[in-house]
């Protein structure tokens, strides 16, 4: 059983002087149970739009979504978020946010110690625990960001291009950070992103989306084994697959540019 | 010049001169150059008065000031006014804060209360406190309440709106970061609007403080037999200006102080607003 179901969902702007903009097509999406899916589109083709609909930051035109038979009615902690901007909040420590979630369910001290403890841990910042988010590095902002929405336990991690403000160095090693962190915990993933290699390289599916008003244009499986290493990025099965996606992706971005 | 040019090693670069724009200068360089002015301000005061530019019954020379000063402290008891006056301040401005902030807060955060207080708070804003003075002396008499009040007004509806507006200004993603952990409504303004608010509402404080401080003189200007602006009603009577003038000067010295112990305290309460 799939279990988030996004069903006819679409999604208009109406701006105050009444203009509409349909930045959403119908669309129609399942993601099964521990499954790894990357929406890949060019910038603006409402591919966030569609996230932030399931993570109920945003609400559908028309359609709806289901999470485990349940509508989305807004936002919960069953669906955990990482964004793209850094959201940590500037007030509270490493830890202190990490338990952020845990502190606001009514979860022990202790409990949320040692939760906050391994999760710290499992994304490499043992020892910044008393440090405050800007005094760190935006990698290590982010993975903060993605072990406060794990700790949370969610039943599906949603990230927003979550490392689209990093550099190109960091950014491929905290694909693999996220990756095997995956591998060990098989949590459901829906992974927004632009970036091709990024797409191919942690998703099992990658949804392709069009240029605004967006769709899902094409599905794609990737069925490299798992654990993925980094040099499959240089295998030929690789290069076929990123070959494929980036004429996809250009005809799409043309499309946009042309608007 | 050529020949730097076609030198192989390139000079170290430059050092920029201390008065190129936005050029930071050293600590110490910040302190005698601050300092500085007071000793200029001074002389030239002095060389105006003791040169006898000025007649003395206008203005005291810095000399007088201090002998008038001496015997305010000695004679007069001036630190009972200095303590009334404070007293007052701190009074009327903690009362104002303790129902202000949590009114703008509301404001900030909820849109309804917002609607229904904003206009009304907004015209109160522009209604000069001074001017209630004849008609609080009608409500409340010369005593202290009066004093409280005038303060109070001066201060409350600044703090409301400037609060509100801080609060409404909250960083929406962090907002909605908080909504994707569980966060109920009570929990993001809890959680999320007032810890992000708090170092800017300390400073909106620190602001309301300093004025308050010209409030309180005003209001003992009229009809006040205690205080610093009583102090200086009366040496007006009597043509002291060397009082009046230290009278000023420490009103001065106490905002600067009370200045200085916000900007310390609110560096201690919120350290991570500093990270740059």
């Amino acid at each position: 059983m799939s279990q988030l179901s996004i069903q006819g969902v679409s999604r208009v702007f109406e701006s105050s002087r009444g203009q509409r903009t349909q930045a959403l097509l119908p669309v129609d999406f399942e993601v099964r149970d521990n499954d790894f899916v990357t929406i890949l589109g060019p910038s603006g083709c409402g591919k966030s739009t569609l996230l932030r609909i399931v993570a109920g930051l945003d609400h559908p035109s028309t359609g709806r979504v289901l999470l485990d038979g349940q509508p989305v009615q807004g936002p919960g902690a069953d669906r955990g978020m990482v964004f793209q901007s850094y959201t940590l909040f500037p007030w509270l420590t490493i830890e202190q946010n990490v338990r952020f979630g845990l502190r606001e369910r009514g979860m022990s001290e202790a409990a949320q110690k040692e939760r906050a403890d391994f999760f710290i841990a499992r994304v490499g910042l043992r020892g910044f625990e008393q440090h405050f988010p800007k005094q760190l590095s935006g990698g290590m902002q982010q993975r903060t960001a993605i072990a406060r929405a794990l700790a949370n336990d969610p039943k599906i991690l949603l990230l927003d291009e979550p490392f689209g403000a990093l550099d190109n160095q960091t950014r491929v090693l905290m694909q693999e950070l996220l990756l095997g962190i995956w591998e060990a915990s098989r949590k459901t993933v829906l992974f927004v992103t632009h970036d091709i290699d990024e797409a191919i390289f942690m998703a099992n599916r990658v949804a392709v989306f069009s240029a605004r008003p967006g769709r899902i244009k094409t599905e794609l499986a990737v069925d490299f084994p798992h654990p993925r290493h980094y040099t499959i990025k240089t295998s030929p099965e690789f290069m076929a697959l990123k070959a494929r996606l980036t004429e996809e992706i250009r005809a799409e971005s043309m499309a946009a540019a042309e608007h | 010049m050529p020949s730097a040019l076609a030198s192989p090693a390139p000079a170290a670069p430059r050092r920029r001169s201390n008065w190129a724009p936005l050029e930071p200068v050293s600590l110490r360089a910040r302190w005698l150059l601050g300092l500085g002015f007071f000793v200029v301000f001074v002389l030239v005061w002095a060389g105006f008065t003791l040169g006898g530019f000025v007649s003395p019954t206008f203005l005291a020379s810095p000399v007088t000031m201090a002998q008038e000063a001496w015997l305010l402290f000695t004679e007069y008891g001036f630190h009972k006014d200095i303590g009334m006056t404070v007293w007052r301040v701190l009074g009327g401005f903690v009362l104002a804060a303790v129902i202000a902030v949590p009114l703008g807060i509301a404001m900030g955060a909820y849109k309804g209360v917002e609607a229904f207080f904003e206009p009304f708070v907004s015209f109160c804003r522009y209604l000069p406190a001074s001017a209630f003075i004849p008609l609080l002396i009608l409500w409340a008499g010369i005593g202290e309440l009066q004093k409280v009040l005038v303060i109070f007004i001066g201060s409350f509806f600044q703090i409301v709106l400037m609060v509100a507006v801080i609060v409404g200004g909250a960083r929406k993603d962090l907002v909605e970061a908080a909504y994707t952990l569980g966060a109920s409504g009570r929990g993001i303004v809890r959680r999320v609007l007032i810890p992000g608010a708090a170092p800017e509402i300390a400073e909106t404080l620190r602001l309301v403080l300093g004025w308050a401080w010209t409030y309180v003189i005003v209001a003992e200007l009229i009809g006040s037999s205690s205080g610093i602006g009583h102090m200086i009603t009366d040496s007006q009577a009597l043509l002291n200006t060397g009082q009046i003038i230290f009278g000023i000067i420490v009103i001065g010295l106490i905002g600067l102080v009370s200045d200085f112990a916000f900007k310390a305290l609110n560096r201690r309460l919120f350290v991570w607003s500093f990270f740059k």
